[in-house]
């Protein structure tokens, strides 16, 4: 049974200044089994995002449905940017989602325990690195114990070691509070990194070029040699080019 | 520069001010343009009988009145005009129109409308200053965040917590700049409908001191008025502004 089933009919830009009008999706299906790690790869303005946002019910104007396995299911949204209230603290800003009551601030807290936080808990997100910032986002969205995440590249612009210490982080808090994930990336190896099933968009209305699944251990992720090998093995990335440069 | 010397600065630009009004005063030698010490003197005797404090006291409760009507149905309307394209289309050339109308106008009408009555007062200082904040506030309520808003959505957070927490805090700043305006605009008109058609308030003595043509009193109601005008920003609205930007770097 999947978690979420995408089936869209069609969805397209008007024209704006400067912008012809543009068909994103025709005809485009895509279901995400339950506990699966759909990472979603393809070059930046194939739709990913916007896709997302169609899951996340923020988009609504296309032709088509999603449907859920679980009714009326929790989502969580790492977005790209951490959208933090920034005149809410951060224990605020994780609390918010689950209420206003002390219960809301007490599982807040422990969550940024969780995640390497707890001393920040009071200080304003602006305060904050990048890095920490998309921390306190990551706590907001497990906070909800979500049964679909969705992430927006939630470590670009990160420095490497960076990036795999909050992908760490992320291996753990779903090993804790499994969920069905889209992940969003235009980074091949962080999709091996992370993935248990990769879809490669391409083209414009966007099809998917390659659906693989990733049954790699956790020492083969974390080779770059091993991961750029299973890259090009399943067509990911073309044989002569090297993989996308790291930093 | 530091708090202390700009304090200085200003006790001595003001000592100058002060030197330099002695003086016109010396060189007149009129009634007409009295020195200070004898505004002070006008003060004291406005003050002995409470007139000066009862006066001041009737005014401020109008402009606090009329300020609070203001604030409130201006926000209320900017945020929905701000908020709403097709609502803007429809009732922004109203806001254009009334900014437009000449503040006497305003009290004459509210006045022969509705009598010279106290809620004619303020309500005539009211619709003075509620285009004003309207118009402020639109701006604001029009460059509001989508980002935060698709989080709010996103995380459920219903009618309640998103004003409160994500759409209220981004319109401060411009609250903060209508609330100082709007402050310094009431009083100003306070003082005019007080004059036309109310039998106390600074208002009142002041046109009953020209009257008599008493310099002294007119500018010893005026002083004290905006001493108290200036003590009200200070205590009151500046530490407000503080406390509303804490979070900021």
């Amino acid at each position: 049974m999947s978690a979420i089933t995408l089936d869209i009919a069609e969805k397209r830009y008007p024209a704006r200044t400067g912008t012809p009008a543009r068909e994103i999706f025709r005809d485009f299906r895509l279901d995400v089994a339950a506990g699966e790690f759909l990472v979603l790869l393809g070059s930046s303005g194939l739709g990913k995002t916007t896709l997302l946002n169609i899951a996340a019910g923020l988009d609504d104007t296309y032709r088509g449905a999603v449907r859920f396995g679980t009714a009326n299911p929790r989502i969580a949204y790492a977005f790209q940017n951490p959208r933090l209230l920034p005149w809410r603290t951060v224990l605020e800003n994780v609390a918010l989602p689950l209420g206003e009551g002390m219960a809301a601030r007490t599982s807040a807290r422990r969550m940024l325990e969780e995640v390497g936080l707890a001393e920040l808990a009071s200080a304003y997100p602006e305060r904050l690195s990048l890095g920490q910032q998309r921390r306190a986002a990551l706590a907001r969205a497990f906070a909800i114990e979500p049964d679909v995440l969705l992430m927006d590249e939630p470590f670009v612009s990160l420095d490497q070691p960076a990036a795999e210490r909050l992908r760490e982080l992320l291996r753990r808090l779903l090993a804790r509070r499994p969920a069905s994930v889209m992940f969003v990336t235009h980074d091949p190896r962080e999709a091996v990194a992370l993935a248990s099933r990769i879809v490669l968009l391409e083209g414009s209305p966007a099809t998917v070029a390659r659906d693989v699944k990733v049954t790699l251990g956790l020492r083969e992720r974390a080779s770059p040699a091993l991961a750029d090998a299973f890259l090009i093995r399943m067509g990911i990335i073309p044989r002569t080019e090297p993989a996308t440069p790291r930093g | 520069m530091s708090t202390a010397s700009r304090l200085g600065m200003t006790a001595a630009s003001l000592l100058a001010l002060l030197l330099v009004w002695q003086g016109a005063a010396l060189w007149a030698a009129s009634p007409l343009l009295p020195s200070p010490a004898a505004v002070l003197a006008a003060m004291q005797r406005a003050a002995e009988g409470g007139a000066l404090q009862r006066n001041i006291a009737i005014t401020l409760a109008r402009v606090a009145a009329a300020f609070f009507i203001a604030m409130a149905i201006g926000s209320a309307l900017g945020i929905a005009l701000g908020r709403s394209p097709r609502l803007n289309e429809l009732f922004g050339p109203w806001v254009i129109v009334l900014l437009n109308l000449p503040a006497l106008v305003v009290i004459i009408l509210c006045y022969v409308w509705f009598g010279l009555t106290e809620a004619a007062a303020i309500t005539a200082v009211s619709i003075n200053k509620i285009p004003n904040v309207a118009v402020t506030m639109r701006e604001g309520a029009a460059a509001l965040s989508r980002d935060l808003d698709e989080m709010a959505r996103v995380y459920r957070f219903g009618r309640w917590r998103t004003l409160r927490h994500v759409t209220l805090p981004q319109l401060v700043p411009f609250f903060t700049a209508s609330a100082r305006s709007g402050l310094a605009l009431t009083w100003k008109i306070v003082l005019v409908v007080e004059l036309l058609g109310r039998s106390n308030g600074v208002g009142f003595e002041l046109q009953t001191a020209f009257q008599m043509f008493d310099v002294a009193t007119v500018l010893a109601y005026a002083l004290a008025f905006t001493v108290v005008v200036q003590i009200i920003e200070m205590g009151l609205l500046q530490p407000w502004e503080r406390w509303a930007n804490g979070w900021r770097r």
